[in-house]
């Protein structure tokens, strides 16, 4: 019964996630908050699952779950649930309250556990493609926008092309070494290397890059962050980055680890140009959704200087840097969703001005989540930076770090750019009452973010065990 | 008997994806000639799979493609359905008028 018990959470998401698309389809009435609130539980019930599950190998290899994609489930799980939390009120002001919204954020959970469980490059495949699959029909769930639907068409031919160049490379990667299972990949590719498989290596970091909007592969980005319904793209901003950049890891330190001399100069070029795009484009945005786009894949370079790094200190500081990202995300998120005004949703971060004279609290919380991303001590968002930074260091990537500090130093100005525009700036926000959901979320995340520093310890020691589990 | 060599196989295949790739990129005029190109780019890894599988003499290509058509399949299916409501709100499949949000 081992295999039983070590697939609980993913057996309980597909058929919790079957059985409510038959309630959904067969009942008359529109069930879409019900639903919703059960695909929450439904995922709380996995996350505490997922701590219980036996370690091992699964299906001979197919799937292995370890501390390291227990973790990573863990912070999937969090991103998702606060992500439908943000998503019942707002679909219903906004009249896309559908049953079929909660269901397919359900599959997509279901795809990146698989993935971030994969030990096989066809598992591998198939939970990405789940995930994807499900989140482009998210993006453009809002069928009756315009922005909504180019948002969901941008996102799928460029996540297509994404998985095309994926599976090119698996197909390479097959064909030169004869197997996809990752402890043989791992074998083959230490008895001297085929320039076959290293090319397909690269088409495999490429279709990675664009899923965890590294740039240059970020292209999608900014126009998805933008276009989606806002939580959607709460959604975007937490789960599946966290399940990409685990995958990443997983996949480049596993069955590809012996080549890491290979592909490392890829990812410092890639983490190089993430931080100073991120760090540059974001300081013209006057979209908030479109600046956390931008910040989103400055982030995303911070947590690949981590895996440039290929150590255990490493993988625990791109760990560390996913967590602390996760809360401070769905944390700043919720920020977003609660600036409506007359029933409408504003966008414009010139909209928040006075926020501060009107909503102390609100506004409290966005300058944490702003203090935070912008990596200033003593919030969670420095820890995260501190790590990642260290373990570059210690592995003489001095220039990668340096390039970091700078970018960070950048990118705080226009973080605190938000802030001195709620405190300083003269105006009336004059927002809506915020539902209590949506508060439960910002307050929890913020909460997280400012006392971090009071109880780093769990959260470290948890890191570190799950990096130590993956590079064994 | 005279055998193909895996050689040309990779050439088609490797030939196929450049094009489905040109297809995306070059290609100014409408949203289902990148749907194809999608398609052609699937392909090629199909033909590698195969062609590899059968090389190799290794069921596991053969597997891989099985999977990789269902979910070509999934892939066009949503892909055509949000094409299809993005032309309801936009009036228009041309590549240009994708253009709502940018910078």
């Amino acid at each position: 019964m081992n295999l039983l018990a070590s697939l609980t959470p993913g057996l309980l998401l597909a058929l919790g996630g079957m059985v409510l698309l038959m309630i959904g389809v067969l009942s008359r009435k529109e069930h879409a908050a019900g639903i919703t609130v059960t695909t929450i539980l439904l995922l709380l019930a996995a996350l505490v699952c997922n701590f219980l599950t036996p370690t091992g190998l699964l299906f001979g290899g197919l799937l292995r779950i370890s501390l390291f994609t227990q973790f990573a489930d863990a912070l999937v799980y969090l991103g998702a649930i606060a992500a439908l939390m943000l998503s019942i009120d707002y679909n219903k002001r906004e009249g896309i309250a559908r049953f079929e919204y909660p269901i397919l954020v359900l599959f997509a959970v279901l795809g990146m556990i698989v993935m971030i469980s994969a030990a096989d490059l066809m598992t591998l495949y198939v939970g990405f493609e789940l995930q994807s699959l499900a989140l482009y029909i998210a993006a453009a769930f809002a069928r009756d926008s315009i922005r909504s639907t180019e948002a969901g068409l941008k996102y799928f031919v460029l996540g297509a092309l994404a998985s095309g160049l994926l599976i090119y490379g698996i197909s390479l990667v097959y064909g030169f070494t004869g197997t996809t299972r990752f402890a043989a990949l791992a074998g083959a590719l230490t008895q001297g290397t085929d320039y076959g498989a290293i090319i397909g290596l690269v088409f495999v970091l490429v279709g990675l890059a664009f899923k965890v909007s590294a740039a240059p592969f970020h292209m999608w980005t900014p126009d998805v962050y933008e276009g989606a319904p806002t939580p959607v793209t709460a959604l975007f901003g937490t789960a599946p980055k966290v399940a990409a950049m685990a995958l990443f890891v997983s996949v480049m330190l596993g069955p590809f680890g012996h080549l890491l001399l290979q592909w490392r100069l890829l990812i410092e070029i890639l983490a190089v140009i993430s931080m100073v795009l991120g760090a540059l484009a974001a300081i013209g945005q006057r979209n908030i959704k479109r600046l956390m786009a931008y910040s989103s894949i400055g982030h995303m370079g911070y947590a690949l200087m981590g895996l440039a790094a290929g150590t255990v200190a490493g993988v625990q500081a791109t760990l560390l840097y996913l967590a602390i990202y996760v809360v401070m995300s769905f944390g700043a998120f919720a920020c977003i969703i609660a600036m409506r005004r007359q029933g409408q949703a504003v966008e414009s971060i010139a909209d928040l001005a006075g926020l501060a004279g009107e909503r102390p609290g609100f506004a409290l919380a966005f300058a944490i989540f702003m203090w935070a991303m912008a990596g200033i001590p003593p919030l969670s968002g420095f820890f995260g930076k501190f790590y990642v930074f260290a373990a570059a260091m210690a592995n003489g990537l001095d220039v990668l770090a340096i390039i970091g500090v700078i970018t960070s130093v950048i990118g705080a100005f226009y973080y605190l750019r938000v802030i001195k525009v709620m405190y300083f700036d003269n105006g009336a926000p004059q927002f809506d009452v915020t539902p209590g959901s949506v508060r439960f979320v910002m307050g929890a995340g913020a909460v997280v973010t400012a006392l971090f520093v009071l109880l780093p310890g769990p959260l470290v020691v948890a890191a570190a065990a799950a990096a130590r589990a993956l590079m064994g | 008997m005279m055998t193909v060599p895996l050689s040309h196989f990779l050439l088609v295949a490797g030939l196929l994806l450049v094009i489905g790739v040109f297809g995306i990129f070059m290609n100014r005029k409408n949203i289902i000639v990148i749907m194809m190109s999608i398609e052609l780019i699937l392909l090629a890894a199909n033909l590698n799979f195969v062609a590899f599988s059968a090389a190799l003499h290794d069921m596991v290509g053969q597997v891989f493609t099985m999977f990789v058509l269902t979910v070509a399949a999934a892939e066009s299916a949503i892909g055509l359905a949000i094409l299809v409501i993005y032309f309801r709100n936009r009036g228009s499949i041309e590549v240009e008028d994708v253009t709502m949000m940018k910078g």
